[in-house]
């Protein structure tokens, strides 16, 4: 008998279009998410080209990387940004697609919303000119980023050339001891595979670990499968997919969404798949975890000291964790409790979501944000930052110091007037520490929304214990 | 884009690992609407130190840019591509690289040779030594050469990027070649979806 599938390999074989001899697979696209940045190119291209859009009925896009978070109305001052949002508008009328304009009740980051809306759904093809598509991989979706070139191809064949991946079985099991969230499950599995393990494979986030996450939580694990190298994770469907998707507006309604669930489930490896490779982490070892260094895999726990590069393996691995301590202004042997910082960050696809802000607001509750610290929460959408209000943690936020944004990237990325100056240190919900990536100069240490908050309060690396003690 | 077979000529070593897109193009220049003209953003925040490589006069004019592990990791931004391309790279020599960076340089015929660690060190070593001296990359026959001291390696790359490389293809006329099957393949694949159209009205709010 055939051994079985994996999850992967069935979204793969039921999207094959053609598979000619000596030439890439043709790779069918169910959906095209896009955004300001990553799209005038291609736009552009099919212009010069004279090619239309195949299918704008399977195109959505938002605005969400250049916008500012002030309150609504505040004019955008960057002229560049604002011809880069005109742009977006312009050809998403001229080619009849979809499109949440900043200030849109839909509108918000691009991970964000094609979940929340209901049209990420199981075992579809997702692609989107972002790195962290990954994100929507957590539904049992094949969901990868691309460059411009490919949005370009997209935009005018709904397919992509695509080589298969490779398979991993990421086995995260036990109990995650309190404290600890899918931010610092994401943050193990980077440290152990490294910036490049993950290269060239499709990541299966299993085991009870996961299945326990909410979906949210899967979202955040999900999303940072690209910082191990990898173009995409994978949860399968279980009861957590589907009461999470029941009721958006995206899926169907009554007993066709019964017919549709049941379709969903098959969306899971079989039993006896085999995979080309598998990790193992045990969740009950997990502690708290931050980002020392300037890429995703410098972690450390946020109780232990900073690393010493003497521990490294390889001269080239000395040699980067040399240049990130130079960088980042940090001394081996310190204890990162002791290290104060500047900005704190709650943001960014990979931790925006409603969950994320109740974790947060639930460490900040009748606390106050420390005063060498400016803090800030921007919601991920229009749509989670209505819930939050409507929930109260807004008020929560606000009576604790720290600022309530309109929604966006904000800074997770130095491209909007959300940016660190040269020097200052954040604790940063998002996914990336790389130089400068919060702006030019800028430190990040990556956390968890429950970490974040509680370093905003010590003004100082904490856990949310610490605090809640 | 254009057919590329041989790329010659001088080579910078950029001893980093982990060069991210971040650095390659900071994303102050993404605001961008157009191709050209990234190359003055190229490593923008690293080029303020006089030290850094590319400052220095005897590598003025290299083409290739010989790297550390993992180089373009990170953000998909082609615009690190057309930032290289721009400031006059034509190829990038390193042990690994990024998956959708490697992905976005085969559409834009920038060429990615991944050669072992030590082999990309001994090249540097020699680049250094004589920063005049010629690298040849021959993507035909797969090879990284320095002539003048007989030292060759042979590289791997997928076959179908070959091709498409030395043939300049373009990626989207070579998919529409199979337009019939892309109609076929949406035919027969159940409508289950639910399309942007019945989701949303034309003002993109949630239809009632
Ligand atoms: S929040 Fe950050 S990582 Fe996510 S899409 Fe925006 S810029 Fe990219």
């Amino acid at each position: 008998m055939a051994p079985g599938k994996t999850l992967f390999k069935k979204i793969w074989d039921s999207h094959v279009v053609a598979a000619p001899d000596n030439e890439m697979t043709i790779l069918y696209i169910d959906l095209h998410l896009i955004h300001e940045v990553t799209s005038p190119q291609a736009f552009e291209g099919l212009r010069i080209a004279g090619r239309g859009v195949r299918r704008p009925d399977r195109t959505l896009a938002t605005a969400d990387h250049n916008v500012p978070t002030d309150p609504p109305g505040t004019p955008i001052l960057d002229p560049i940004a604002r011809r880069q949002l005109e742009v977006l508008s312009e050809n998403c009328e001229e080619f009849g697609i979809t499109l949440f304009p900043m200030g849109h009740e839909n509108q918000g980051i691009v991970h964000i919303i094609g979940p929340e809306l209901g049209v990420t759904q199981p075992g579809m093809t997702i692609v989107c000119g972002d790195s962290h598509t990954s994100t929507h991989g957590a539904f049992g979706s094949l969901a990868f980023g691309i460059g411009t070139s490919e949005v370009e191809h997209v935009l005018a064949t709904q397919t992509l050339p695509q080589q298969p991946a490779k398979t991993m079985a990421v086995n995260v099991t036990g109990v995650a001891p309190l404290g600890v969230t899918a931010k610092d499950i994401a943050l193990a599995i980077i440290k152990k595979l490294g910036t490049g393990g993950g290269s060239g494979y499709v990541l299966e986030y299993r085991g009870d670990a996961i299945t326990a996450l909410s979906m949210e939580g899967r979202m955040t694990v999900c999303n940072m499968s690209i910082e191990a190298g990898a173009r995409a994770g994978l949860v399968a469907v279980d009861d957590t997919t589907i009461e999470y998707l029941r009721g958006r507006p995206g899926v169907a309604t009554g007993d066709e969404f019964e017919k549709v669930a049941t379709q969903w489930r098959t969306y899971v490896s079989d039993i006896d798949a085999v995979f080309d490779a598998e990790i193992n982490i045990d969740a009950s070892t997990l502690s708290p975890f931050m980002t020392w260094g300037t890429n995703p895999s410098q972690v450390v726990a946020v109780n232990g000291t900073v690393p010493s590069p003497d521990d490294e393996e390889t001269d080239s691995a000395r040699e980067a964790a040399e240049r990130a301590l130079t960088y980042m202004d940090l001394a081996p042997g310190t204890p990162l409790r002791d290290v104060t910082v500047d900005i704190v960050f709650i943001g960014s696809c990979t931790n925006s979501r409603i969950e994320d802000l109740r974790a947060a607001a639930g460490v900040a509750h009748g606390k106050h944000v420390a005063e060498n610290v400016r803090a800030l929460v921007v919601p991920g959408s229009h749509r989670v930052k209505a819930q939050a209000e409507s929930e109260g943690l807004d008020r929560i936020f606000l009576d604790a110091g720290f600022e309530w944004r309109e929604p966006g990237c904000s800074m997770c990325l130095g491209m909007n007037p959300d940016q660190l100056k040269p020097g200052q240190r954040s604790a940063s919900t998002s996914n990336r520490n790389f130089e400068g990536r919060q702006g030019r100069g800028g430190r990040t240490h990556l956390v968890s929304p429950a970490v974040a908050a509680a370093t905003a309060i010590k003004g100082r690396f904490a856990t949310p214990a610490e605090v809640l003690a | 884009m254009k057919p590329v077979v041989i790329v010659e000529g001088r080579a910078v070593p950029l001893d980093r690992s982990d060069v991210d897109t971040d650095q390659i193009i900071p994303s102050d220049w993404l605001k961008r609407v157009e191709r050209t003209g990234f190359g003055r953003g190229l490593f923008s925040e690293w080029r303020d130190d006089s030290n850094f490589v590319l400052n220095q006069a005897e590598y003025q004019g290299a083409t290739i840019m010989l790297a550390g592990p993992r180089f373009g990791t990170g953000s998909s931004r082609e615009h690190a591509v057309w930032a290289l391309m721009d400031f006059g790279f034509t190829a990038i020599i390193a042990p690994s690289f990024g998956d959708i960076f490697k992905n976005n340089s085969s559409k834009q015929g920038l060429v990615t040779v991944q050669l072992g660690e030590d082999d990309v060190t001994a090249l540097a070593n020699l680049v250094k030594a004589d920063p005049s001296t010629l690298v040849v990359i021959d993507v035909a026959a797969q090879t990284v050469e320095v002539p003048e001291h007989h030292w060759q390696r042979n590289f791997d790359i997928a076959p179908m990027t070959r091709e498409r490389l030395m043939n300049g293809w373009d990626d989207i006329g070579l998919t529409l070649r199979h337009a019939n099957e892309i109609t076929v393949y949406e035919e027969r694949t159940p409508h289950t979806r639910r399309s942007m159209p019945e989701i949303f009205d034309p003002r993109g709010h949630v239809n009632a």
